[in-house]
């Protein structure tokens, strides 16, 4: 019998180990697997690189996760946000480096990690710095860089229905980096909203298919980050 | 009156600016909107025209205004800001939102500018100072990919620095892709000759908006 559910956060995140690469869904709040990423504060493996659009808000969630020093090195696109300097601090003081990618290309770098592409070219970043020291071809007539797929050790993804085969669907614009991270990570690891029956969910309207799922975990009432900074909430 | 206060009665205003650019999207387009005033653009588009925006989060028909009752902090722009889908909305995961981008399917992309090159080129994510953290988003690939790319900006920085330049001092976003910019003076489009104008902003004189522009400027049909 596949039963891919599990009964906590924490045993969810177990065996994510120190030096990791650990994809984490979200853009924004929206798709932020914030009780995911507390457990791995709690369980505190170090020196990780994650992959995700940004870095966080406030002092928790990822910023919490950086603010702890377990992150050796972001991959992102948008390392700026208006209320969080927990990024910016390391980053100047050269505790945590950055691997700056242009959104597009960070999202196909994921998605061809995830489907067995090592490397494609893209028209984006041709001329500018984020394409220096990198190799460039021409098809007819226009220059591509060469940009490499990215694959990890784990993905983190929040969504709003699983069952237990890890067939999932997503709410609105949460969906985001989710689908191409559960492809492109050796363990997807997934909070769900709600757990469902399997063939409760249409197989018309499943966006991950189980097999690029791992462990899941659900997490009925999720917070949303916005609110806990808001409130002026910090973790630990 | 002061000089500041002279300078900001002259030209158009931000409202109009997008207002201006919004009357040259075309019915049935698919419009990718920046953060800033390229968002306003969607407000002013003439009656009559349906246009279905696109923001590269994952949704493929953004409304143009928050409808109550649908506010979900899941359901957000590039920006980050809550808005609503329309009827007939799609969601789609980030890979397939940059193939729409990447792949040509957006018509036309409004943007923001630090500085616009006379070929084209687009300077808008970096001053390249050594302190700034460097943060690009999407623009690279919305330069790259979408096939009409428009700029809404001030003609000329805080401390009247030409914005539009012979070559962009700042570190790149894409080579020879602007279109037309829309200032708070004039339209100007980038030709193979270079600037060229369009249009003068109600009550502004065609030498104004020259001393402002840091290269030629042709204007043909002024003299």
């Amino acid at each position: 019998m596949i039963d891919k559910r599990v009964d906590s956060v924490a045993q969810a995140v177990d065996g994510i180990f120190n030096g990791a690469t650990v994809m984490i869904g979200g853009f924004g709040e929206a798709g932020s697997p914030i009780e995911l990423i507390h457990a791995l504060i709690d369980l505190g493996a170090k020196d990780l690189i994650v992959v995700n659009n940004n870095n966080g808000s406030g002092h928790v969630g990822l910023a919490a996760l950086i603010e702890n020093e377990q992150v050796s090195k972001m991959i992102c696109s948008f390392p700026r946000t208006a209320n969080s300097t927990v990024f910016p601090d390391l980053y100047h003081r050269g505790d945590i480096e950055l691997e700056l990618v242009p959104q597009g290309t960070l999202a196909e770098r994921i998605r061809a990690g995830g489907a067995g592409i090592p490397a494609f070219y893209t028209a984006t970043a041709v001329g500018t710095p984020l394409a220096e020291a990198k190799e460039v071809r021409n098809f007819d007539g226009r220059d591509y860089v060469l940009e490499q797929g990215l694959k990890a050790d784990f993905a983190l993804v929040k969504c709003a229905r699983a069952d237990r085969y890890g067939n999932l669907v997503y709410n609105k614009t949460a969906r985001n980096f989710g689908p191409i991270m559960a492809m492109a990570a050796n363990t997807t690891i997934v909070q769900t909203g709600a757990q469902v029956e399997v063939g409760e969910i249409d197989a018309e309207i499943i966006v991950t298919p189980g097999i690029f799922v791992d462990r899941i975990v659900t997490v009925a009432n999720p917070v949303h980050e916005s609110r806990l900074v808001n409130d002026g909430r910090t973790y630990p | 009156m002061s000089a500041i206060a002279l300078a900001a009665s002259i030209g158009w205003d931000r409202e109009q600016m997008a207002s201006r650019a919004a009357l040259d999207i075309p019915d049935g387009a698919y419009v990718n909107l920046g953060i800033g005033i390229p968002e306003k653009v969607a407000q002013y588009v003439p009656e009559g025209r349906e246009v279905i925006y696109h923001t590269e989060n994952g949704l493929l028909g953004m409304s143009a205004t928050l409808e109550a009752g649908q506010e979900d902090p899941e359901l957000i722009n590039a920006g980050k800001k809550q808005v609503s889908a329309i009827p007939g909305a799609a969601y789609f995961h980030h890979a397939d939102s940059f193939a729409m981008i990447r792949g040509g399917h957006i018509d036309i992309c409004v943007l923001g500018a630090m500085q616009v090159s006379q070929t084209g080129d687009l300077a808008n994510w970096s001053t390249g100072s050594v302190d700034a953290i460097p943060a690009v988003g999407g623009a690279m690939d919305l330069v790259a990919g979408v096939k009409t790319i428009y700029i809404i900006t001030q003609h000329c920085t805080r401390t009247g620095e030409p914005k539009l330049v012979g070559s962009c001092s700042f570190p790149l976003t894409g080579k020879a892709v602007v279109s037309r910019i829309f200032t708070d003076l004039a339209v100007i489009d980038v030709t193979p000759q270079g600037f060229k104008l369009v249009e003068l902003a109600p009550g502004v004189e065609l030498d104004y908006v020259r001393q402002r522009t840091g290269c030629e400027l042709i204007a043909d049909d002024w003299q």
